[in-house]
């Protein structure tokens, strides 16, 4: 649905984006991530036609945005960082404006409108001026816009920035809904909301595409992953790190924290595969420390992402 | 199929800006503002009732001048208000051309001072009332003063179209309206004699808005008066798309 090719952006000799090319099809949502001024709202700014490519293109349900840019935006909705909503206007005017540059007219027009704002929770504050609504209500309002007219693809900068806790979780559940039959892009820097919403992640730093993979396979990337922490208590820290060390399979074993007769380790397999825990197990059953936790580590995004943004 | 969504493109970008004017207070003041001063000039500096003449001279020879302050008002909103808010980017991203989204602003801005014009009828009646006046003469200024404040929108909406401060915008408009105004009169030629080619003085001579409104207001609508002030229109809208084309962030 959304095909990249080699997107750049450079200003003055400054290359903001470099060779940026990956697909997007109906159904997928694609996480954008990336430190501050890596370029994502650079690249979403070319998808979406606000500013023209240096080179390459991107292709919207086979309209390329350099030939036929009217026919590609048609096919997007765009939420802009910062949601930027007339303040002089009510949330019903506003998406009465917005569905008349959509080329909806008469009842069309009024039921759209109607089913945004049921869509979007807007009814309470739809006589309002947006100028007198909470950062919350005016992403909504923002968001509303964009899918008003049902776009086969979402482009999304940032969605949930500046939300409470429960406005982030709404507008999340918003987006999986409707990724069904839609083609989703989204940015965040928030690596826990890529992790809930999306199917797949692009990171980006640099202005380049540094890794391009589900988060599940992103976070195999990790140091600690596969590696088993134990929360443990009493016992003898130092001859349970000697003994597992010896057990085949293990690459490794640390001491973390030390508190009273409560000690922390992580033990490191040689692969991530690598079946330690039952030795682990049964090596604990020997000594006499008592466990309180035990677990294997998934790995960690922020982590993954410091490693290969820096 | 194709000039109807144009049509309904531009009417929606017009209406937005106009429910944009009327929702401010800017409108009102600028209304009340601009009728004021109207009737503050005729009545007290041209001295309308002791002319003695039924014609509304004295009225319509100050409309450059007030236009000249009022108008770069009305425009600065048009584009660096969508800057400064961002909005900018939605309306650039929507499935419409860039030339829609010009020409609704700056009809909508036309139309904003059209009805301001409007207002002004009593004028017109007092002076019916009081003599016999020429009323294709008036019609004729009165459509010369649209035009010419269609040629001040224009610079007003390109200059707006250059920063996101309402303030700068406003500024650079006056600046270029006097000049544009001045062009024909000896503080612009004198300037430019010392140096430019005799063409060139010519050419910017020739250029004044006030000349051209002077001629229509003797009552002859001179197809020139009217091409020279669309065409200032035109250049300057085709100016503001080359702008916004060029620096659509910041």
């Amino acid at each position: 649905m959304i095909e990249v090719k080699s997107l750049t952006k450079r200003f003055g000799n400054k290359t903001a984006v470099d060779d940026v090319s990956f697909t997007v099809e109906k159904g997928e949502i694609l996480g954008f991530l990336g430190p501050n001024a890596a370029g994502k709202s650079t690249t979403m700014r070319m998808i979406t036609g606000f500013i023209p490519p240096t080179a390459g293109t991107a292709v919207i349900g086979g309209n390329d945005i350099r030939t036929a840019a009217i026919a590609a935006r048609r096919l997007i909705g765009y939420l802009p960082e910062n949601a930027p909503v007339y303040p002089d206007m009510t949330v019903t005017a506003y998406l009465d404006f917005c569905a008349q540059i959509r080329g909806f007219s008469g009842q069309e027009r009024k039921a759209r409108i109607e089913e945004t704002i049921e869509k979007c929770f807007l009814r309470d504050v739809r006589h309002q001026a947006i100028a007198t609504l909470s950062k919350g209500f005016r992403q909504r309002v923002c968001f509303a816009q964009s899918i008003l007219h049902d776009p086969p693809c979402l482009i999304l900068d940032e969605p949930t920035d500046g939300l409470d806790p429960n406005q982030k979780h709404e507008v999340r559940q918003m987006i999986r809904r409707m990724s069904a039959d839609k083609a989703i892009i989204l940015s965040t820097h928030i690596l826990e909301e890529m992790e809930t919403v999306c199917d797949r992640a692009i990171i980006i730093a640099r202005g380049r595409i540094v890794a391009d993979d589900t988060p599940a396979r992103l976070k195999t990337r990790s140091a600690v992953h596969g590696a088993v922490s134990l929360t443990l208590k009493k016992g003898d820290p130092d001859n349970f790190i000697a003994r597992v060390k010896t057990l085949p399979g293990v690459a490794g074993a640390q001491i973390l924290s030390r508190e009273g007769d409560n000690w922390r380790a992580r033990v490191f397999p040689e692969a991530n595969d690598a079946p330690i825990l039952q030795r682990i197990l049964s090596t604990l059953s020997e000594g006499e420390a008592e466990t309180s936790a035990i677990f294997v580590e998934q790995g960690r995004l922020d982590e993954v992402f410091r490693s290969i943004t820096t | 199929m194709k000039a109807n969504n144009s049509l309904s493109n531009i009417h929606a970008i017009m209406k937005r800006e106009m429910a944009g004017y009327f929702g401010s207070p800017v409108a009102y003041v600028f209304l009340v503002i601009f009728l004021m001063l109207v009737g503050f000039f005729t009545f007290y500096i041209s001295n309308f009732f002791e002319m003695g003449q039924a014609d509304l001279q004295g009225f319509f020879q100050w409309h450059p001048w007030i236009f000249l302050f009022l108008i770069p008002a009305v425009a600065m909103r048009l584009w660096a208000e969508e800057r400064r808010m961002g909005t900018i980017e939605l309306l650039l991203t929507f499935p419409i051309t860039i030339w829609e989204v010009i020409l609704g602003k700056f009809l909508a801005g036309w139309l904003f001072i059209g009805v301001g014009l409007a207002l002004t009828f009593p004028m017109v009646i007092t002076v019916g009332y009081l003599g016999n006046p020429d009323l294709g003469a008036i019609f004729c200024s009165y459509l010369g003063s649209l035009l010419m404040a269609g040629a001040f929108l224009s610079v007003g909406a390109m200059t707006s179209s250059l920063t996101r401060s309402q303030v700068v915008a406003f500024i650079i408009a006056i600046v270029i309206c006097l000049f544009f105004i001045l062009a024909g009169f000896a503080p612009v030629t004198n300037v430019l004699s010392g140096w430019a080619p005799a063409w060139l003085v010519n050419m910017v001579s020739k250029m004044s808005f006030l000349s051209h409104f002077m001629s229509i207001q003797r009552g002859v609508l001179d197809l020139r008066d009217a091409v020279y002030y669309l065409s200032v229109i035109f250049f300057m809208l085709f100016v503001n798309g080359v702008v916004i084309l060029n620096r659509r962030t910041s």
